[in-house]
């Protein structure tokens, strides 16, 4: 089977960091921010591990502010 | 493979559906408002509906939801939304009909409304988002507050003595001969939210079919009120709301 | 020209029957005493059939007015009626369709208070329907029939006002109005606006958006108080407009009179016959009788009263109106009230000896 290979774009502004996405993520692909905050001052979810993402957007869907727009391409 | 190729190259899975504006929302941190939002504005494009939809908002934290969904709206005194959607879809038959309200909203102040608008068959869909507690005023008691648990209006628990039994609006509207399609859904994860998308369009695909009255309840959280991480909510709902108010369809005539 | 049919029927009939021929598309009403024919009548007359005119019983005033804040939200022409005890519980709906600036028209067919009172008839709901009732800045345009003929002639009056305004207008008529029958002309039949002209007209209705580039909102909320309060200043300039063009009123043998009578709706047929009888005596008295209540012809009564020793205002109730025409005349001559309440109309032998002891 083609290995799928996924990326994960967050809106970093209207993340409010409610953390539901990395929650979500069967992949354990996405984090908060530990340090580095938005202009509304929410640690905000980032891809740390983006060669693990399959591009199941399950974060995408969880997503209770539509921040996550997810992207996906099968390796040739 | 490179982030940027598969961006560049790669297929778009998901992205916000275009119907739900760049507006940011005004909701809590992980509140599932945002979600049904979502799947409100999914299912209305993907009906082809965007031009002919007509929702009215209650007054509750969703009061606002009118500035995220691009379709034209009503905002309705506390309450009152199902009597607007009445008269709305039966002076324009061929437009998408729905309200979307709250526990306070819906199954408190407004029970009349929506118990009469259900049973007069008005072929609209009522959106029930159930999170057992009154957000936007700050987390006092609702009628669907569960027994035992803590707001602060029954800061020692909700009581029967003190305060009477949690209302299962839902279970009422089932029995209620004008309704077509009663069901209680919630978003906590992937499959969960699907099943939600899924029922949001088939309340909708009967209203326009003239079907009759429709009522879709998400059993939701209240992560501010119940003063739990968004995660901790989705725990405690599923231990302790869903149980009480079981998921899945109560009633659908419908597809006979 | 071909003769106009004349009909015998009753004040809340012939609101109805306006309604169907002036091009309403919904009615949203609940029964109650003395004002029920109105819902009858477009039962009976089944304009669904004809006109396409949605009739709904509703659950309660409560949701009637709401049914009409949702329909006038769309542009569409809707109405109701109720009597005292149900407009009082309308009353928070009217702030609303006031706040969000829809026009609807409402019918009140006044019965006595205060609580649930008698079903007699009454005039005690002024200062509700002119003083705000709701809660917040707003006005009602309200239009006070005083015969079968103007019910029949104000339905059509009050859609016009409320479009031209946005803002709910109000018929405010008394049970005696609203249950005795009169000859009547009956409006010409003036068809439903079709949805294409409703989206042309109204470009602010929420209609769906039919390929409007932005969504249209109803909605009276607005959480910044700067601009909450320039919607408000808004409004309270339309309301200046308002009360520039719009007031109405009857002038009646006022020309050589030395005393006025100030009174509305049926209230003003009891003073004519008054005036007939105090004419007999010698006694010159004539009669200024508000059309509209708000706007309320404040400059009217002023010049009316320059030449005048004194007023009596006749109303169905404890004195409401009459703080308005103490107000227009600045205390500058006598202003008395006779009413009576409960229910009770009085007779034009009383009017003129009220107007025997205040001339004395």
């Amino acid at each position: 089977m083609a290995k799928m290979h996924g990326a994960v774009v967050v809106d970093v502004e209207r993340c409010k960091g409610c953390n539901l996405c990395v929650a979500a993520c069967p992949q354990k692909v996405l984090e908060l921010t530990p340090k580095t905050v938005n202009t509304k001052g929410y640690h905000y979810s980032q891809p740390v591990k983006e060669e693990l993402c399959i591009g199941c957007a399950s974060c995408a869907i969880v997503c209770p502010d539509g921040c996550i727009t997810v992207y996906r391409k099968k390796e040739e | 493979m490179t982030r940027e190729e598969i961006i560049k190259t790669g297929d778009v899975v998901y992205r916000k559906p275009e119907l739900l504006n760049d507006t940011p929302m005004h909701y809590c941190p992980g509140c599932p408002h945002g979600v049904v939002h979502k799947l409100v504005a999914e299912v209305i494009d993907e009906m082809g509906m965007r031009d002919k939809t007509i929702a009215v908002s209650p007054v509750g934290c969703s009061v606002f939801a009118y500035r995220y969904i691009d379709v034209d709206w009503e905002e309705a005194a506390h309450g009152r939304a199902p009597a607007l959607a009445s008269a709305i879809k039966r002076l324009w038959p061929d437009r998408l009909v729905f309200t979307y309200q709250g526990d306070g909203d819906l199954a408190c102040i407004g029970t009349a409304e929506t118990i009469h608008a259900l049973n007069r068959s008005e072929n609209i869909t009522i959106i029930f988002i159930n999170n057992a507690i009154y957000g936007m005023t700050g987390g006092q008691m609702a009628p669907t507050t569960l027994l035992g648990q803590k707001t602060v209006t029954c800061p020692y628990g909700r009581e029967v003595a003190l305060h009477g039994y949690p209302l299962k609006i839902a279970d009422i509207a089932a029995i209620l001969p004008g309704t077509c399609y009663v069901t209680r859904q919630t978003v906590d994860t992937v499959p969960a939210i699907r099943k939600a998308k899924a029922a949001i369009r088939k309340a909708f695909d009967y209203s326009m079919q003239g079907k009759g009255s429709n009522l879709v309840e998400i059993v939701s959280t209240c992560n501010s009120g119940w003063k739990l991480s968004p995660e901790k909510s989705f725990e405690w709902m599923r231990e302790n709301m869903v149980p009480f108010y079981p998921l899945g369809d109560l009633k659908d005539t419908g597809k006979e | 020209m071909a003769e106009k049919e004349v009909s015998l029927i009753k004040g809340n009939e012939a609101i109805a029957l306006a309604a169907i021929r002036c091009g309403c598309d919904g009615y949203f009403g609940y029964p109650i005493t003395p004002q029920s024919e109105v819902l009858e009548t477009l039962a009976a007359q089944k304009p669904w059939e004809t006109t396409g005119m949605v009739v709904l019983q509703a659950e309660s005033e409560l949701a009637s007015i709401n049914m009409v804040y949702g329909g006038a939200g769309t542009g569409k022409r809707v109405m109701t009626s109720s009597s005292s005890p149900g407009i009082s519980l309308m009353q928070e709906g009217m702030s609303y369709l006031a706040g969000a600036e829809l026009p609807c028209v409402v019918f009140n067919c006044m019965r006595g208070g205060p609580g649930l009172g008698t079903i007699q008839p009454s005039q005690a709901d002024y200062f509700q329907t002119c003083k705000g009732g709701g809660h917040g800045d707003y006005r009602l345009i309200t239009l006070a029939p005083s015969s079968v003929q103007e019910m029949a002639d104000f339905v059509d009056l009050a859609f016009e006002l409320a479009f031209k305004y946005r803002n709910p207008a109000m018929i405010l008529a008394d049970g005696v109005i609203g249950q005795m029958m009169e000859k009547v002309v009956l409006p010409d039949f003036k068809p439903r606006r079709t949805e294409e002209q409703i989206i042309k007209e109204c470009p602010w209705a929420a209609t769906g958006r039919m390929g409007r580039k932005n969504p249209n909102v109803i909605t009276s909320l607005e959480l910044q108080s700067e601009v909450m309060e320039q919607n408000n200043l808004r409004i309270q300039e339309k309301y200046k407009k308002c009360e520039e063009n719009e007031v109405r009123y009857e002038e009646y043998k006022c020309e050589d009179a030395d005393y006025m009578i100030v009174a509305f709706g049926s209230a003003a047929r009891i003073a004519k016959k008054t005036i007939a009888l105090a004419r007999e005596q010698g006694i010159k008295v004539g009669l200024l009788r508000p059309i509209t209540l708000w706007p309320f012809p404040t400059k009217e009564i002023a010049k009316l009263a320059k030449n005048k020793k004194g007023i009596l205002v006749l109303e169905f109730n404890a004195g409401q109106m009459i703080e308005d025409v103490r107000l227009a005349v600045e205390c500058k001559l006598p202003v008395e009230h006779y009413g009576r309440l409960g229910g009770i109309v009085p007779d034009p032998d009383e009017v003129l000896d009220a107007l025997k002891k205040m001339i004395k």
